[in-house]
């Protein structure tokens, strides 16, 4: 029979708390304690009194460790420590101005290197608030047109209810939603424009609202809302908002039933303020009713989510579905269109497909910010580095004595260790104190919420981690080298550092300018980029125009009456509608057809209805033909074309000619100069301007311009109070609106030259330590020319050559590396800027102008300095 | 010398070493003290006296042979000092005379 052993845990516990020596004992008294009571009361027993017997052993007495015969290491004497932390806060101290660099240079550098961590983890976290965030899927389809791979995530009503119906196994819920746009909320006197969405009622669930009253369930009744808090707040103060009556876009009446806590600013949906059933939607709009009365697949206008059912994955479904459009819309086949599931943690960052297919979102983004975050980091470090070795060789003698009296490598190692390790502190302190104080700027221009994680782990974690790898690598150096010096060597003077102790630091000072002159070229041509599409000719005049939707019946069958109005003002030069506005191009139309047209084209224009008076409303400029007139009744059938449509066409001598859209036709009337109605960055999209007035969707007003703003604006709503008494009177200029498009450019630009500016400043910091150290150092070399009748030219020169050099060679790099990226940036643009040579030239002077600047300062002052004092002390 | 510092726990294991001299250690101690008692005995708080009564200076002890039973870890064996002998002594001469003068009807009346 095999004898029984005792617990072996007890075992482990005891040898941990008890002390050593006690240790062979104890544990052994309890083993044979244990097997005399297997023999005598069984096994069980003796495992029950096991128990007893190992905690009557957890006394103190046990667990006092005996004090060592031998006196304890240095680095558990207080003393000791206490010597090496005074001797670090007397260098600190002594010599200020490196400390100031040093510190300063390395908090700066961390700091923006938390700051693009917190904005990477921000972009990451994007739309991880919804619960089921690894389950929910946007329903998307992809078509290659004339060998141009596009994608987009309109969709048609019936795909839905298939998904539904046919695919139930693979999907919890589908639900169908409208765009978040903008509706009218009214409350009694309250009336608010507020962004919002119609989406099916197992919305609320598939995103996860966190309801804070009412339930999920309050979408199922037909003539119902969900609000957000804030717009809830706005609505109804205090009151309890349940059950309340509210009127969407003037005719809705709709019951709240639910209120839910705000999203996220990071979350896709941050913008719907509130929720609507989608039924009432359908019931409300005769064109949706329509689409989705006669299962109308070739109406794609909506978006349809979907929640992946828990043993489906999105590849598997979307290898399902994946013919469905072709399998309903047959003729469509020339564009290979494909059905595809996109889940949500790729809408964020990886939404976006160059004409190929590949994806190129925001993730690039990520990564470009990611990368000068490391880079601003890594400079940061090195200048650290350098400061600390140059300034180390000063401690040379420090190292002798030491060594003379006893010290032992180890102690002079772990010294310097725990130097750097506390400057490295300090800057971690100073560094989130930047952060905190930097976030509100960084938030404005990054269109972010972003707080420091006070509470996250992985926070803490990793900027510990980080500033302890800094001060090991800053430190290793002069612990390493330092404290190998022979102490007879060192206190005799004939120390000498070898000629080849500065190439490291001339190549960390190399680096950290390739990496900065690379930055000033990119924010440059970024800027460029952004400066050369924003005076491009747009082909109409944007200022003083504003535009307002027309979001309630009201507006529409009362063209000329408000018209009359609006021009008594005096405040209105002309007014118009439309039925898109004139800075966001939003319907593109296939159904035309033209004398001369290759068969094999798969036309698409830009189509937008005007009415009569458009183009004096925003300035369009002809270059042929004439404008809509009132003069000519054919006009209800004319057209007119944009530049780029003729060419699109092909057409020589486009007026009188005529195109038929869906079997009607359009007699040409004039051709207008482009009109840059989508992105500024893009060529201007072929179009065409038809005359309306049922198909209108927002009214153009061109203001006086000799009237001030405010004024003509007041007396514009006071005429559209009496037109539109249910509806808030919100109106935007083009202007502004123009102007977003370029947000994102110009927000990556702002980035990229704090970031560069941060980059340069924390180089130079550097190459000031360093220049104040070997202008120091060769102290003796200087008064000795001096003496001999050097002039404080030669001097200067003698001292900054050796950066300029450097920094000559920083640009050398710098150059290809910047031209290859930006090359490669510019190449997403069709309309671009060229990467011209003087930009390099003014980036290369900039670099030269700022590093003589820097080195002049010490240079100069070494230069002046009186040889008498310099050569005296000796 | 205090008397009251040997603790009666204490006094009764310093008993038993010298009873099982020379093979006192923590174990045969306990299950003496067991057996004469008939109430469980941790070898723990044996231990800890023989600790305090070795620190006061009335035990001594050296480490002894191992055996496979305690997976070969050495016990600790115990012996009664000289001092340790002589405070024995003299608590039990103290008992002895307040025994002593117990009057004999007081005997009777417990017996």
């Amino acid at each position: 029979m095999k004898t029984p052993k005792p617990p072996s845990w007890p075992d482990r516990l005891l040898s941990w708390l008890v002390a050593p020596h006690l240790r062979e004992e104890v544990l052994g008294d309890l083993h044979e304690r244990f097997h005399r009571r297997v023999e005598r009361l069984g096994e069980a027993q003796a495992r029950r009194r096991y128990w007893r017997e190992v905690l009557a052993y957890l006394r103190l007495s046990n667990l006092k460790r005996k004090p060592s015969a031998y006196s304890s290491p240095f680095y558990l004497s207080p003393v000791m420590l206490r010597n090496y932390f005074k001797i670090a806060q007397r260098n600190l101290l002594k010599h200020k101005g490196y400390s100031l660099i040093n510190i300063g240079g390395l908090a700066t550098g961390m700091a923006v290197a938390m700051l693009i961590g917190l904005w990477i983890y921000d972009e990451l976290s994007f739309n991880t608030y919804h619960q089921k965030y690894d389950r929910i899927a946007k329903v998307m389809q992809s078509a290659v047109v004339n060998g141009e791979f596009g994608a987009g995530e309109y969709m048609p009503i019936p795909l839905g209810n298939e998904l539904r119906t046919a695919y139930a196994d693979d999907f919890i819920s589908v639900v169908l939603s409208s765009w978040t746009r903008e509706h009218i909320l009214a409350y009694g006197d309250t009336k608010l424009t507020k962004t919002g969405n119609f989406m099916s009622p197992e919305a609320p669930d598939l995103l996860t609202l966190k309801m804070l009253k009412g339930t999920r369930e309050g979408l199922r009744d037909p003539s119902s809302i969900l609000l957000s808090q804030s717009v809830s707040d706005v609505l109804f103060g205090d009151a309890d908002p349940l059950g309340k009556i509210v009127k969407i876009d003037n005719k809705l009446n709709v019951k709240v039933t639910g209120i839910y806590e705000d999203l996220p600013h990071n979350t896709a949906f941050r913008d719907m303020t509130f929720m609507a059933p989608w039924d009432l939607y359908v019931s409300s709009e005769s064109w949706v009713k329509q689409a989705q009365d006669n299962a109308d697949w070739g109406n794609n206008s909506w978006q349809i989510l979907a929640q992946l059912a828990a043993k489906s994955d999105f590849e598997a479904v979307t290898a399902k579905i994946k013919n469905l459009r072709l399998k309903h819309v047959p003729e469509t086949a020339y564009m290979k269109p494909e059905v595809f599931l996109h889940p949500m943690s790729r809408w964020h960052l990886y939404t976006g497909w160059d004409k190929s297919g590949n994806v190129e979102g925001r993730i690039q983004y990520v990564w470009l910010f990611g990368i000068i975050g490391v880079f601003v980091l890594f400079l940061a470090c090195i200048n650290f580095m350098n400061l600390s070795t140059a300034r180390s060789e000063k401690r040379a003698k420090e190292v002798g004595i030491r060594k003379a009296i006893g010290s032992l490598r180890s102690q002079l190692i772990s010294q310097f260790f725990s130097e750097s390790l506390l400057v490295v502190a300090i800057a971690f302190v100073i560094s989130l104190l930047l952060v905190q104080l930097m976030l509100p700027f960084f938030n404005e221009v990054a269109d972010k919420t972003i707080a420091i994680l006070w509470a996250n782990p992985i926070f803490w974690l990793s900027g510990i981690g980080f500033s302890f790898l800094t001060g090991i690598l800053a430190g290793s150096y002069p612990a390493f080298y330092l404290s190998s010096f022979l102490p007879v060597k060192v206190l005799k003077g004939t120390f000498r550092v070898s000629r080849f102790a500065s190439i490291p630091r001339k190549v960390l000072v190399v680096v950290q300018f390739t990496v900065s002159v690379t930055l000033i070229i990119g924010t440059i041509i970024v800027f460029r980029q952004i400066q050369y599409a924003k005076n491009r000719p747009i082909g109409y005049d944007r200022s003083g125009l504003i535009t307002i939707t027309m979001n309630t019946p009201e507006l529409y069958g009362r063209y000329n009456a408000l018209r009359n109005e609006l021009l008594q003002t005096g405040s209105v030069t002309e007014m118009s509608t439309a039925s898109t506005p004139v800075t966001n191009l939003n319907s593109r139309l296939i159904g035309f057809d033209w004398e001369g047209k290759d068969p094999n084209l798969k036309e698409q224009f830009g189509t937008v209805a005007v009415s009569h008076d458009f183009g004096k409303t925003v300035g369009w400029q002809f270059i042929e033909g004439r404008d809509f007139s009132r003069a000519f009744s054919t006009d209800s059938s004319g057209m007119v074309l944009n530049e780029t449509a003729v060419r699109y066409m092909g057409l020589k001598d486009p007026v009188g000619k005529t195109v038929k859209w869906n079997g009607k036709p359009h007699r040409i009337i004039g051709v207008v100069k482009d009109l840059v109605m989508g992105s500024p960055f893009e060529p201007v999209y072929q179009t065409v301007f038809l005359l309306s007035y049922e198909w209108a969707s927002v009214i153009n007003i061109r203001l006086n311009p000799n009237q001030s703003a405010s004024e003509s604006m007041a007396k514009i709503e006071t005429v559209f109070r009496q037109f539109n008494p249910g509806s808030p009177f919100d109106y935007k200029f083009s202007d502004q609106q123009y102007a977003l498009k370029f947000a994102t450019e110009e927000r990556i630009g702002r980035l990229a030259s704090v970031f560069a500016a941060l980059a340069i400043f924390i180089s130079c910091l550097g190459l000031f330590g360093l220049a104040s150290f070997v202008a120091e150092q060769r102290t003796k070399e200087i008064g000795v020319r001096k003496v001999l009748g050097a002039s404080v030219f030669n001097l200067w020169r003698l001292l900054s050559k050796d950066f300029v050099m450097l920094v000559v060679i920083a640009f050398g790099i710098a150059t290809p590396i910047a031209w290859y990226f930006l090359h490669h940036w510019l190449q997403k643009y069709d309309y671009r800027t060229e990467i011209s040579w003087w930009i390099f030239a003014v980036s290369g002077f900039g670099a030269l102008a700022i590093t003589l600047l820097t080195v002049s300062f010490q240079s100069i002052k070494a230069a002046l300095m009186n040889p008498v004092k310099s050569l005296r002390s000796e | 010398m205090r008397r009251s510092d040997l603790g009666e726990f204490e006094e009764v294991v310093l008993l038993a070493v010298a009873v099982l001299v020379p093979k006192a250690y923590s174990v045969m101690i306990a299950e003496e003290l067991e057996r004469e008692t008939g109430q469980t005995v941790s070898t723990g708080a044996v231990h800890a006296a023989l600790q305090r009564l070795e620190q006061k200076g009335y035990v001594t002890s050296v480490l002894g042979e191992a055996t496979a039973e305690r997976g070969g870890r050495r016990k600790r064996l115990f012996t009664v000092s000289a001092l340790g002998g002589r405070v024995l002594t003299e608590v039990r001469s103290v008992r002895n005379r307040l025994w002593d003068r117990i009057v004999p009807p007081t005997l009777l009346e417990w017996s």
